[in-house]
């Protein structure tokens, strides 16, 4: 086992180890939290480590069990993947700050259970963006939806119930409805499974059966909210802070959009799917998606609620670059995958820190709360712009990729939703911190300052990390362009 | 110098101690005989199955007569897979029956408990072994009758009712397969399955064997419970004593669908021969019907036992799909689904078994939050049901993927699609047995519960070390039943 095997297997280990150190320690919440924390350090130095490596031209892979003759767990490192696994570790370390702030500030129960289970998603996460084949990547992409179950109902609640209800039934219901037979399809028609540069279909299938599968994939993925399969990321809402934060805006949502970037690329293949056109749907599906779920926003009074319609919306960016088939385009998809995690975690961060200072959920409630929580808000201000695209901020950066894309492949339909997608996002985020920062207190307010010192560290420090994405862009530009160079 | 009176004596031995048993009247020496002679069918089992992948199949002449004229015990790839599976749920169930058993049933009848256990016991192996088609009615009869017995100790009077109407469905099950037999004795002038599969080409046209066909086909598809033969299940299951409902469930429809591949493939060659009796699009179109109709009444049963006895004939339903495909991944996905969900149904049925143990009741209302006091059953009652729906990592989906598999490769997407559906099914109605056990507020029947006890925990917790294993690495039941199937099918090179 080389150096960078090893790292594989320890991305995947570590969190699982620290989701065994954290029940044992159940009973004490200072070192359950000490060792919630130094597993997440862990992660993100072997990730980076592991990045590091990739960067330097390595491909560790990691046969771990052979499941059925020609069937097996595997494991490999590339650039796509590499981003992924880099943003979801490093994020999850800030989380993991942020998250004792919140938990003990808004005494939340079974704080043990949901530490142990928000480490195991880690190890999921880390499955789904280091599997080397199909089957690996949809056994982990399920086991992800699994282990957020029980943090999605964390509260326990008929309306919690009700939600983990939707969560569940359609995210399994799409992967083991669609995915899975497609994935069957596959296997029966090539023979393997295993992602490789340029597709393993190519010369195996007729053009039909190209747009079959393709359309099974981006449905069965529902973990990319794609309309009409995005119901269940609202329904998430009801989860803790935390867990919005990291897994359905970062975590989950982000296995979904990395596995349909991951099998455009590697099982059907760009060239396959420009000649036989069986990708050109998913532009008109993505830019409706966009339009439809920013729109929604709009009218969303739940903090929380717009915040997942904008995700989906963003999600949608990283489909549609994956759609457009270029490689411009393909460097915009994998750079929106961090732009839009650090900028949203932000978001969410400063919605649940609002919650836990002032008790408030409504968008209406927030007028003047900059005054009192002033870190809170301008983190806050500098999401919003990195959602909308503007300069200083992440989303310029991917905005303008995706944007070249589209022209250079002469995608006017994008060009339009861009704009269109622009223009809504500053319609629904920025009333938010111009209320924030300029209207005045409503008479009577409570007293309260910040949330607790972790919270409000943590979030400074993904909107310290969104403005420096704008001003050094040379590391997730470096995994874009280098995943771009090896999918062609 | 026992060895090569292994098949022999795997049948022989739980016979001859059936009646020892009786004589003793003693419960604690009937659990410790039947303990130890399942084990040691087991171990014999491993050592037959160990045989055949070495030296091939292994055929006995019962007295010394030769095979025409006496009955020939034949153990092929299948009928070793088969055995070493009925051997393994019935040495893990007799452990997990004491605790029960010595509660449900009076005590007085204890005894005549573990006698039945050894008798039904014996018929199964005997199945597995034979290669007299006569012969395996006689066992089959063996296993049945004891079975009726065994449900008819459920303490429910409900039991008896259930018990009487298995009898009458079963005996018809019995006669319809007898008369089939008899059908292709008068035309052939043999029983012996080899001999069978020898001469029946030269009749295949006639319109006698047509008739032998459907009448064993309908009446192991009785003993089967393909939908819509399956009433007597439901009941049967339900009213039955706990470690009754795991023996039943994990061996006796699984022997039935064993049957079923041996007449088929075995004596007449492959579904696909009966040109002009479309056999196996018939067992296509019911089998598909089991697991979807099943399924859907499955999803409202609100008695956890009746919710499994459901999930059960929509299981079968897979055996039968898979069978009636044709292909070599078709049959395996049979053939390893008879080892699958006999270790599914075995754990799952325990987990119940547990629970009813400590709460006294299998309503999902009754049992509601069990899973917060009894860690260790919920765990296992949870792989169990990633079992039946099939997700990655776990045993049901090993058949999910060959059933896939023999279908595309087919074209057939129709029969893939009904399997994926079935699939999610499952999930809606395993879903509602999670929901009970883990998210409900706990009932007051569940209040100051604690944990079954060790000696149950101790073959429920093995049952489901099988289940997640063989699902990581399906490598070995895949072979196995991708080897059984290819002799079948008759593509073994």
């Amino acid at each position: 086992m080389t150096g960078s095997e090893a790292l594989l297997a320890a991305a995947l280990v570590v969190p699982l180890v620290g989701a065994a150190l954290i029940v044992a320690a159940g009973r004490r919440p200072n070192l359950r939290d000490g060792i919630g924390i130094a597993t997440a350090a862990v992660l993100a130095v072997v990730v980076i480590a592991l990045v590091r490596d990739v960067l330097a031209g390595a491909r560790p892979r990691l046969v771990l069990v052979e499941m059925l003759p020609n069937l097996s767990l595997a494991f490999s490192a590339e650039p796509l993947g590499a981003t992924f696994a880099l943003v979801a570790s490093v994020l999850w370390l800030v989380t993991a700050i942020y998250a004792i702030g919140y938990m003990r500030g808004h005494h939340e129960h079974h704080q043990t259970r949901f530490y142990a289970f928000f480490a195991v998603s880690l190890s999921a996460t880390m499955g789904v963006a280091l599997s080397a084949n199909v089957i690996t990547l949809f056994t982990f992409y399920e086991a992800l939806t699994l282990c957020t179950y029980p943090l999605v109902t964390h509260h326990g609640t008929d309306e919690a119930k009700r939600a983990g209800r939707v969560y569940f039934g359609v995210l399994l219901g799409t992967s083991i409805g669609l995915q899975l037979p497609a994935i069957a399809a596959i296997y029966v028609l090539t023979g393997g499974l295993d992602f490789a540069p340029g597709g393993i279909l190519a010369g195996h299938v007729s053009p039909a059966a190209v747009a079959v599968l393709f359309v099974m994939f981006i449905f069965g993925i529902g973990k990319a909210a794609l309309m009409p399969v995005h119901r269940w990321l609202p329904a998430a809402m009801v989860a803790p802070t935390p867990v919005s934060a990291l897994l359905h805006a970062v975590a989950v949502v982000k296995a979904g959009v990395f596995a349909v970037v991951k099998v455009t690329v590697f099982v059907f293949g760009i060239d396959l799917l420009r000649s036989s056109g069986s990708s050109g749907w998913l532009i008109y599906v993505a830019g409706f998606t966009i339009l439809a779920a920013s729109t929604i926003a709009l009218f969303q009074d739940n903090l929380k609620r717009r915040l997942a319609y904008s995700t989906i919306s963003q999600l949608s960016y990283i489909v549609i670059g994956a759609a457009m088939l270029h490689p411009l385009a393909l460097q915009g998809a994998s750079l929106h995958i961090v732009a839009h995690a650090i900028a949203k975690i932000t978001l969410f961060f400063a919605a649940g820190a609002i919650l836990v200072a002032a008790d408030k959920t409504r968008v209406s409630e927030l007028d003047g709360i900059g005054r009192r929580m002033p870190w809170t808000m301008g983190a806050f201000a500098i999401g919003s712009l990195s959602m909308v695209g503007l300069p200083p901020t992440a989303g310029f950066v991917s905005k303008w990729f995706l944007l070249q894309g589209a022209v250079a492949s002469g995608q006017v339909v994008v060009i339009a939703v861009l704009v269109a997608a622009t223009l809504l996002n500053a319609a629904y985020f920025l009333p938010i911190v111009y209320a924030a920062f300029f209207r005045p207190l409503p008479d009577g307010a409570a007293q309260h300052g910040e949330a607790p010192l972790a919270s409000v560290g943590a979030l400074v420090l993904t909107s310290a990390l969104t403005v420096a994405m704008f001003f050094f862009p040379e590391l997730p530009l470096a995994l874009a362009r280098a995943f771009v160079a090896e999918g062609q | 110098m026992i060895t090569p009176h292994l098949p022999i004596l795997e049948v022989v031995l739980p016979l001859v101690s059936a009646p020892i048993c009786l004589i003793l009247r003693s419960a604690v020496v009937a659990w410790w005989m039947a303990v130890a002679l399942t084990w040691a069918a087991f171990a014999g089992a491993l050592m037959l199955l160990g045989e055949v992948l070495n030296a091939g199949p292994i055929t006995y002449a019962l007295g010394g007569w030769a095979a025409p004229w006496g009955i020939e015990y034949r153990i092929d790839l299948l009928s070793a897979f088969v055995l070493v599976t009925v051997t393994a749920i019935g040495s893990l169930a007799i452990l997990f029956a004491r605790a029960p058993v010595a509660r449900e049933i009076p005590a007085d009848r204890v005894y005549l408990f573990y006698v039945m256990y050894l008798l039904s016991f014996t018929g199964l192996l005997g199945i597995a072994v034979t290669g007299d088609a006569f012969n395996l009615f006689v066992f089959l009869e063996i296993t049945s009758l004891s079975a009726y017995v065994l449900i008819s100790l459920g303490s429910d009077r409900r039991a008896l009712t259930a018990a009487f109407r298995y009898l009458i469905m079963g005996t018809i099950g019995a006669t319809f397969y007898i008369i089939g037999v008899g059908m292709m004795y008068m035309m052939t002038g043999t029983l012996n399955m080899a001999d069978l599969a020898a001469r029946l080409p030269g009749v295949l046209h006639l319109r006698t064997i047509d008739m032998a066909l459907a009448f064993i086909t309908v009446g192991l598809s009785l003993k089967l419970a393909v939908f819509p033969l399956h009433f007597w299940l439901p009941n049967a299951y339900t009213h039955a004593p706990s470690a009754v409902s795991v023996f039943l469930a994990a061996t006796s429809t699984k022997i039935a669908a064993y049957a079923l591949i041996r007449i088929i493939y075995t004596v007449f060659g492959g579904p696909a021969v009966f040109a002009p009796m479309p056999i196996d699009e018939m067992l296509l179109g019911f089998g598909m019907l089991s697991m979807i109709a099943a399924s859907l009444v499955a999803m409202f049963q609100d008695n956890m036992k009746r919710l499994l006895a459901y999930s059960s004939i929509s299981q079968i339903g897979y055996m039968v799909v898979g069978l009636s495909l044709g292909n070599v991944e078709g049959l395996a996905a049979s053939i390893v689904h008879i080892f699958n969900h006999a270790m599914m149904k075995a754990l799952l049925f325990m987990a119940v078994g547990c629970v009813f143990y400590r709460v006294g009741s299998v309503r999902l209302a009754d049992i509601a939050g069990f899973a917060r006091r009894m860690p260790i059953t919920g765990a296992a009652l949870l792989v169990g049901g990633f079992s039946l729906i099939g997700t990655p990592l776990s045993i049901g989906f090993v058949t999910k993927w060959f059933l896939l598999e023999g279908a595309l490769e087919k074209g057939w997407w129709p029969v893939a699609a009904i399997v994926i559906l079935s699939g999610l099914l499952a999930l809606v109605y395993v879903w509602r047995i999670v929901e009970a056990a883990y998210f409900r507020a706990p009932a007051p029947a569940v209040e100051g519960i604690r944990e079954a006890p060790a000696i149950m925990l101790a073959p429920l917790l093995i049952l489901a070390a099988i289940n997640i294993f063989f699902g990581i690495d399906g490598t070995l039941t895949g072979d196995l039943s991708i080897a059984a199937a290819q002799a079948l099918v008759g593509t073994s090179p």
